[in-house]
C-alpha cells in the first residue's frame, strides 16, 4: 500500500492478506484518476446531470422560529435516489469503470446505499449484489424493491442481528471470494484504507458548496454545522468544508437508540471504545473481551457499531464534537419539521435536526447553523407510523 | 518446549494441524475434543478464540464461533483453556485470532499470557505483514515465534518479505476464500506451495479448504510441511451436537484416516 491510511492513529487497513491486493489497485487507482481531467469531466457530468448537483442551501424559516435560531438546509435528499449517497457510488461506480470492473458488490443498511449502487449498475451496465441484514430488509423493503427493479441482485443476511455490521461481514466475506472481479463499493467514510479517504474524497462536494452557498447568501460563515452520523460519509462530506475554518463549530449526531444506559444504541462515539473493527482502527461498540455489540436505533442507516476512523480523529483532536439524540426526539422532530417545512426528512437525517432542536433557548437566536439534509424520508414513513402507534398504545 | 521447525524436523511425514474454535461447542466439551484430536495423533494444534465478526470465516466456523459465544468463553478463559491443552501435551500450539481480541486484551499482555499457558505463535487474521511491526516485537519479547498469512494473489517479493518475518510458519492459505470445506483442491495451491518451497526455508503450512485424507495426502505430497484442517472437524461438532461418544468417534475416526494417509505418502 502507498499510504497508511491513518488519522492520527486511527484507520489503516486492517484486513486479512487475500483482500491486500485488491485495496492497493484501488489505491492506485484512485491516486491516478482523481487527477485525471477526463475522469473529473465525467463524473461533474454525471454529478450535474444524473444526480442533480448542485443542491440548494435552504433557510427553513419556519423550523428556526420553533428552535430560536436559524437553521440553514442542505438539500442532499434532493439527490437522485434521495440521499447523499449517489455522491459516493457514481465516483466509486467510475473508479470501477475505469478500473476496467464490471461486477460491483455493496453493503446497505437502510437501503439508500444499496440503492445508489443498484442505480450506478445499472448505469454503467455492471452486475450489481447489494449485501443487506435481514431486520434491514423487512424493515426497508421499498429500497429493497427499487434495487430489484435497477436489476440487482439483494442478498438477505441473516447472522447477528441481520443489520448493517452483518451485512458489511459478509459482503467481505464475498469479496474475498470473488476478489478478482469484483469491485467493492463501500458506502460510508469507513472500513479499511484506502475506503474512509476516497468516500471522503466523493462526498466533498456538499461541504464545499455548503461554504460557497452560505458566503454567498450570508456574507459570512456559519457559527455551527451538523450533521447526523452512522460510519459518517455525510456528516465528513460537509464536515470537510469548514475543517480549516476553526470558528466553525462542528457537531455530529449519533443515535441514543433506547437511550444510552442501555445496549439499545449505537453512539459509537459517544460510548464506544478503541478497537479494530471492518479494517479500521476506530471507536467501536465492544465489550470487555473485544467482542462487538449488536445495536439498536430506530434509523437503519445509523445502526452500526463503529465509525469512520476520521471522525475518531476529530473526536480525539477536539476539531469536531459528537452528541446523540435518541428515537423518541428523533420521533418528534420528524413530524415538526415535516409540519413546519414541507420536506419529509429521513430518519437518519432526523438526528441532527433532533439536536438542532434539542438546543432551544441554549444556543443565541442570531446563531446560524447548517444542517445536512442527508437523506429524504419516504423509506421511513411506514416505521414512522408504527412507531407512533405503538406509541399512542403506550399512551391509553 | 519444541519449536515449529524442531517439531516439522523431527515427523517423518508432513504435521497433521487440526483446527478447532476454543470453547466450541462449550468449554469442557471443547477441552474433550482437542485431547481426543491429539490422542488421534495431532502433531501441532492450531486453536481460534471466537470472534463475534470473523470476516474471514464461512459458515461452518462462524457457528462455531457463535457455540462457543453463546457458552460464555473469553478471553481469559480460552488463555486458560490453552494451559489445560499444553499440560495434557506439550505440542505446539498456534492461535488464529482476529485483532480486536488481542487489541482489547493489551498486546503485550495477551502475547506474555498466551506465552505462559504454552502457546507458540499468534496469527492475527486480519493484520497484514505492512503492520507487522505493531506485533512482532511484542512476540518476540514474549518468546513466540511468528506466523503470517501467504494467498494465492500475494505477490513474490511480498511473500519473501512474509517469508522473513516468520519465524514458526507460514500459513499458506490453499484459495481464494474464507474458511469452509471444499469438494476439491483449488488449482492454485500446488504452485504456491512449491513457488514458496523453492523460495524459502521456512516451513509451509496449508489450509483453508482441505477436507478430506486425499486432500491431505496431495498436499503433503506438495511439499507441505504441515496440514491445516479446520472447517471439516468442526462440522462433525457442528453434525453431533446431540451425541458427544459419536462425536469423539468420528472425529478420531477422520483423524485417525487424515494420520495414515499422511504416514503413507513418505
Ligand atoms: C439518508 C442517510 N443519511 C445518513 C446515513 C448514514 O450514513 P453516513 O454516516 O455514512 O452518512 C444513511 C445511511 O444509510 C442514510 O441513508
Amino acid at each position: 500500500m502507498k499510504h497508511k491510511g491513518r488519522f492520527g492513529s486511527f484507520g489503516g487497513f486492517y484486513v486479512p492478506e487475500v483482500l491486500i491486493p485488491a485495496l492497493e489497485e484501488i489505491e492506485a487507482a484512485f491516486d491516478t484518476y482523481v487527477a485525471d481531467p477526463q475522469f473529473l469531466a465525467d463524473l461533474n457530468d454525471l454529478y450535474s446531470n444524473y444526480a442533480g448537483r448542485p443542491t440548494p442551501l435552504y433557510f427553513a424559516r419556519r423550523f428556526s422560529a420553533q428552535v430560536g435560531f436559524k437553521v440553514y438546509v442542505k438539500r442532499e435528499d434532493l439527490l437522485h435516489g434521495g440521499a447523499h449517497k449517489v455522491n459516493n457510488t457514481l465516483g466509486q461506480g467510475l473508479l470501477a469503470k475505469y478500473m476496467g470492473k464490471t461486477k460491483l458488490i455493496a453493503e446497505t443498511g437502510a437501503g439508500q446505499h444499496g440503492l445508489a449502487t443498484a442505480m450506478i449498475g445499472a448505469l454503467f451496465g455492471m452486475e450489481t449484489k447489494i449485501f443487506m441484514g435481514a431486520t434491514d430488509v423487512a424493515r426497508q423493503n421499498v429500497n429493497v424493491h427499487k434495487m430489484k427493479l435497477c436489476g440487482a441482485e439483494v442478498v438477505p443476511v441473516s447472522g447477528g442481528t441481520g443489520t448493517l455490521k452483518d451485512a458489511i461481514n459478509d459482503a467481505l466475506r464475498y469479496w474475498i471470494s470473488h476478489v478478482q472481479d469484483t469491485f467493492y463499493l463501500f458506502g460510508t467514510a469507513g472500513g479499511p484504507h484506502p475506503y474512509p479517504s476516497i468516500v471522503r474524497h466523493f462526498q466533498t462536494p456538499i461541504g464545499r458548496e455548503a461554504r460557497r452557498q452560505c458566503l454567498d447568501a450570508l456574507g459570512r460563515l456559519p457559527d455551527l454545522v451538523c450533521a447526523c452520523v452512522g460510519g459518517g460519509s455525510n456528516a465528513i462530506g460537509i464536515f470537510s468544508g469548514f475543517i480549516d475554518d476553526r470558528d466553525v463549530r462542528l457537531v455530529g449526531v449519533e443515535g441514543a437508540g433506547r437511550g444510552l444506559d442501555t445496549h439499545e444504541h449505537c453512539a459509537t462515539l459517544a460510548k464506544g471504545s478503541v478497537g479494530v473493527l471492518h479494517g479500521a482502527q476506530t471507536y467501536v461498540l465492544q465489550d470487555e473481551n473485544g467482542q462487538i455489540h449488536e445495536t439498536e436505533c430506530i434509523s437503519a442507516g445509523l445502526d452500526y457499531p463503529g465509525v469512520g476512523p476520521e471522525h475518531a480523529w476529530l473526536k480525539d483532536s477536539g476539531r469536531a464534537q459528537y452528541v446523540t439524540a435518541d428515537d423518541e426526539s428523533v420521533l418528534d422532530v420528524f413530524h415538526l419539521f415535516t409540519r413546519t417545512e414541507g420536506i419529509i426528512p429521513a430518519l437518519e437525517s432526523s438526528h441532527a435536526l433532533a439536536w438542532l432542536a434539542s438546543q432551544k433557548g441554549k444556543l443565541p437566536p442570531e446563531t446560524i447553523a447548517v444542517v445536512n439534509l442527508s437523506g429524504r424520508g419516504d423509506k421511513d414513513v411506514s416505521i414512522v407510523e408504527d412507531r407512533m402507534q405503538a406509541r399512542r398504545g403506550a399512551n391509553d | 518446549m519444541t519449536t515449529y521447525r524442531q517439531t516439522f524436523a523431527k515427523l517423518k511425514h508432513a504435521a497433521l494441524i487440526p483446527f478447532f474454535v476454543i470453547g466450541d461447542p462449550d468449554y469442557d466439551t471443547s477441552l474433550e475434543i482437542i485431547k481426543a484430536a491429539i490422542d488421534a495423533g495431532a502433531d501441532v494444534l492450531e486453536l481460534g478464540i471466537p470472534f463475534s465478526d470473523p470476516i474471514a470465516d464461512g459458515p461452518t466456523i462462524q457457528k462455531a464461533d457463535i457455540r462457543a459465544l453463546a457458552a460464555s468463553m473469553t478471553t481469559a478463559k480460552a488463555l486458560r483453556f490453552i494451559k489445560a491443552v499444553t499440560d495434557y501435551k506439550p505440542l505446539p500450539v498456534g492461535l488464529l485470532v482476529y485483532y480486536n481480541i488481542v487489541y482489547r486484551y493489551g498486546p503485550q499482555k495477551f502475547f506474555n499470557d498466551f506465552k505462559a499457558a504454552g502457546g507458540s505463535s499468534v496469527l492475527v487474521a486480519d493484520l497484514s505483514i505492512d503492520d507487522e511491526a505493531e506485533i512482532t516485537p511484542l512476540a518476540e519479547a514474549a518468546g513466540l515465534e511468528t506466523v503470517f498469512m501467504v494467498t494465492p494473489n500475494t505477490e513474490a517479493e511480498r511473500a519473501e518479505r512474509i517469508a522473513r518475518k516468520s519465524t514458526g510458519f507460514i500459513y499458506t492459505v490453499s484459495t481464494l476464500g474464507v474458511t469452509g470445506e471444499r469438494q476439491s483442491l483449488s488449482e492454485t495451491v500446488k504452485p504456491l506451495i512449491k513457488r514458496l518451497k523453492g523460495m524459502t526455508d521456512t516451513p509451509v503450512c496449508v489450509g483453508f479448504g482441505i477436507s478430506t485424507p486425499q486432500h491431505a495426502k496431495e498436499i503433503a505430497a506438495a511439499g507441505a510441511d504441515g496440514i491445516i484442517i479446520g472447517s471439516r472437524l468442526v462440522k462433525i461438532i457442528e453434525q453431533n451436537l446431540g451425541d458427544k461418544p459419536k462425536l469423539l468417534r468420528e472425529l478420531q475416526a477422520f483423524l485417525t484416516e487424515a494420520r495414515s494417509a499422511l504416514s503413507l505418502d513418505v
